[in-house]
């Protein structure tokens, strides 16, 4: 309904000029420039709460992008949006010029956009080898799952290689950590080889060194996909975002990249001021 | 590797044991109750399929049951009855063959509606309900409320279904007297033919991609969603599968036993074969097998004996394994096996390599 002031004006000149640049570029590396997510005048209301209140937001092929806030910034409602757990009750999330919204989940997943959970949510029953192989067969039909798996297709070996679960593959996915239980969702994520990876607070509750690890893992997986992170940890913000947008309150208060936002007094105010006192 | 070695070796024992030690070692009568039991471990086989493998308590297998058992039952009775009215209608007052009743004189139509009648239903079933979401006791309710409201119908409809006698009285099975003790010896042997062929099918659902999906939805089914497959179709597709399962079981039991009538699909038998599943082991298929048959020749023998005392101790059983072993005989003897191998396998290391068997432990 009502766009955020500081947004609206800019949105239009520049989506002509990707639309510019991109009918120029067609064909040349710089295509990355294209936009993949657009997400324009969104609105979430959970009885008469506005979980979401007017955002826009454009993700671009090739991004790494984070979105933080504070808590109840309608961070982790935006993924529930774009993936179609929630459903808007106003606004539009287009995907490589796909409407996403009334979508079922799995076919939003069929478009090619993955996505994570905040409480990490593996099969525990089926060992890693086979949590990931269900990731990479969703888009065989129904009767070509009726065959036994013969060995480790090539998606599931890279996959174990990239998050380094080579070693457990055979055992069951319920004798993992929690650290390498986000990795094997992480995993997961790569084997269907989305064009989009959202991932909701990849590095809650983890150790110093599986933080680490996920930081190198994101920025591996950020070479070549398009992800989004959710993430409340500033630490892990600073060493490994680049472009970030900040939620306040269901609207966006601020993008840009790591320094700008940082600097911004509005985000010190809101959310990195608060931080900071807390950790003085 | 060895584990399929082993599956194997026990799967060519139980085969022997049913083939050529059972019918060589039993009475007629007995071998008689045997088959019977083995038409409702078929149903039980597709009752582990769906609940066991894939989570969906179906407390209405009865109806599926029941749809392949009257589809038999009314072929059987319009081929006695050799285009007069069927006994039972001529009783009932009935002057005309009911419409419903036209196709099933045709042997190849009947028999292919004992599978395709259930599967349809299932599917119709599955596609309303599990599409919304439906899911867990609700659905467990649902499928129950639906084996009551089928037994209504069918004793209701004493003209069309032979209320509640239900289908009875065959003289002809296919050319054969389906009362003389060699159709009966046969009968045995198509049945045990059956099951062995069912369960091998079944086990390599279970083996294979889908039955890994399927595990999937049981314990996940909202993130199933997120890697791009449809829950609903997967319960569907399941739950059609052994709706087909239950379908062929009632098929085969009419000439086994020599009838079909509702008190054989209604809430109870539904329930109790439901809970010879769970004190067999449900999360495997040879325990939803073993279960049917053990808890039938338990009914059996017990009522002979003590009628009456059967269903308490039906019930006392089901709260045991339920409270201590929710995984059954067949859990329950994995557990044992699985001790024993560590306990042997963890002083074989202590003698070997001192430190080796912790080695196991997941690093960090």
């Amino acid at each position: 309904m009502s766009e955020p002031p500081v947004r609206g004006a800019g949105r239009a000149e520049e989506r002509a000029e990707a639309a510019m640049s991109e009918a120029e570029t067609a064909g040349r590396a710089e295509a990355g420039a294209r936009e993949l997510l657009e997400i324009r005048g969104l609105q979430v209301v959970f009885d008469g709460f506005r979980a979401i209140d007017g955002v826009d937001l454009t993700v671009r092929q090739g991004e790494l992008r984070f979105l933080i806030g504070p808590n109840g910034a309608g961070k982790t409602t935006l993924i529930d949006v774009i993936t179609g757990l929630t459903r808007p009750s106003a606004g539009s999330v287009r995907f490589a010029g796909t409407e996403l919204v009334g979508r079922k989940e799995h076919r939003i997943v069929r478009l090619g956009i993955g996505r994570t959970f905040q409480t990490s949510v593996v099969f525990e029953e089926l060992t890693v080898v086979e949590n990931l192989d269900l990731a990479a067969t969703f888009r065989r039909p129904l009767w070509a799952l009726l065959r036994r798996r013969r060995g480790v297709s090539d998606t599931v070996a890279e996959a174990l290689e990239t998050v380094g679960l080579t070693d457990l593959a055979e055992r069951p996915a319920g004798v993992l950590s929690h650290g390498q239980r986000q990795w094997l969702e992480i995993g997961m994520l790569i084997a269907q080889r989305p064009r989009l990876l959202l991932l909701d607070e990849p590095v809650a509750g983890m150790s110093r060194q599986e933080r680490e690890r996920t930081g190198e893992l994101l920025t591996t997986i950020a070479e070549d996909h398009t992800v989004v992170v959710v993430e409340h940890d500033m630490e892990f913000l600073r060493r490994y975002a680049s472009q970030v947008t900040v939620l306040h309150e269901g609207r966006v208060l601020v993008e840009g990249d790591v320094a700008q936002v940082r600097a911004d007094p509005r985000v010190q105010e809101v959310y990195l001021g608060r931080t900071a006192e807390e950790a003085a | 590797m060895s584990e399929r070695v082993r599956g194997y070796a026990l799967f060519a024992t139980v085969a022997l044991l049913l083939l050529v030690v059972a019918p060589l070692a039993l009475p007629a009568f007995r071998l008689d109750e045997l088959a019977k039991y083995l038409c409702l471990a078929i149903a039980a086989l597709g009752i582990g399929l769906a609940w066991g493998q894939g989570g969906m308590l179906t407390l209405g297998q009865g109806v599926f049951f029941g749809l392949g058992g009257y589809a038999m039952g009314m072929y059987l009775k319009l081929h006695d009855a050799g285009g007069d009215l069927p006994d039972f209608m001529v009783w009932s007052g009935v002057e005309r063959l009911p419409a419903l009743w036209q196709p099933f004189g045709n042997p190849v139509v009947a028999l292919a509606a004992v599978v395709l009648v259930p599967v349809a239903v299932a599917v119709l079933l599955g596609a309303l309900v599990f599409r919304r979401r439906v899911r867990g006791a609700y659905f467990a309710i649902l499928s129950q409320a639906l084996a009551a409201a089928f037994v209504i119908l069918l004793v209701g409809q004493q003209g069309l279904t032979g209320g509640t006698n239900g289908l009875t009285n065959f003289y002809d099975f296919f050319g054969r007297d389906p009362e003389a003790e060699s159709t009966q010896r046969t009968m045995y042997f198509v049945v045990a033919g059956v099951l062995g062929v069912l369960y091998l099918l079944a086990r390599q659902l279970v083996g294979s991609r889908f039955g890994r999906l399927l595990v999937a939805v049981r314990d996940g089914e909202d993130r199933v969603r997120f890697l791009g497959y449809d829950p609903a179709l997967v319960k569907t597709v399941t739950f059609a599968i052994s709706a087909g399962m239950a379908g062929l079981a009632g098929a085969l039991f009419v000439p086994v036993v020599g009838i079909i009538s509702p008190s054989l699909l209604g809430v109870v038998p539904s329930l109790e074969l439901v809970v010879a599943v769970a004190v067999g082991g449900r999360y495997a298929l040879a325990g939803a097998i073993l279960g049917a048959v053990v808890m039938n020749y338990a009914k059996t023998s017990f009522s002979e004996e003590w009628a009456g005392g059967w269903l308490y101790l039906q019930g006392a059983l089901f709260i045991l394994v339920m409270t201590l072993a929710p995984k059954g005989a067949v859990g329950l003897y994995q557990q044992a096996r699985d001790a024993l191998a560590r306990r042997r396998g963890a002083s074989a290391a202590a003698v070997e390599k001192p430190g080796v068997a912790v080695k196991e432990e997941v690093p960090a």
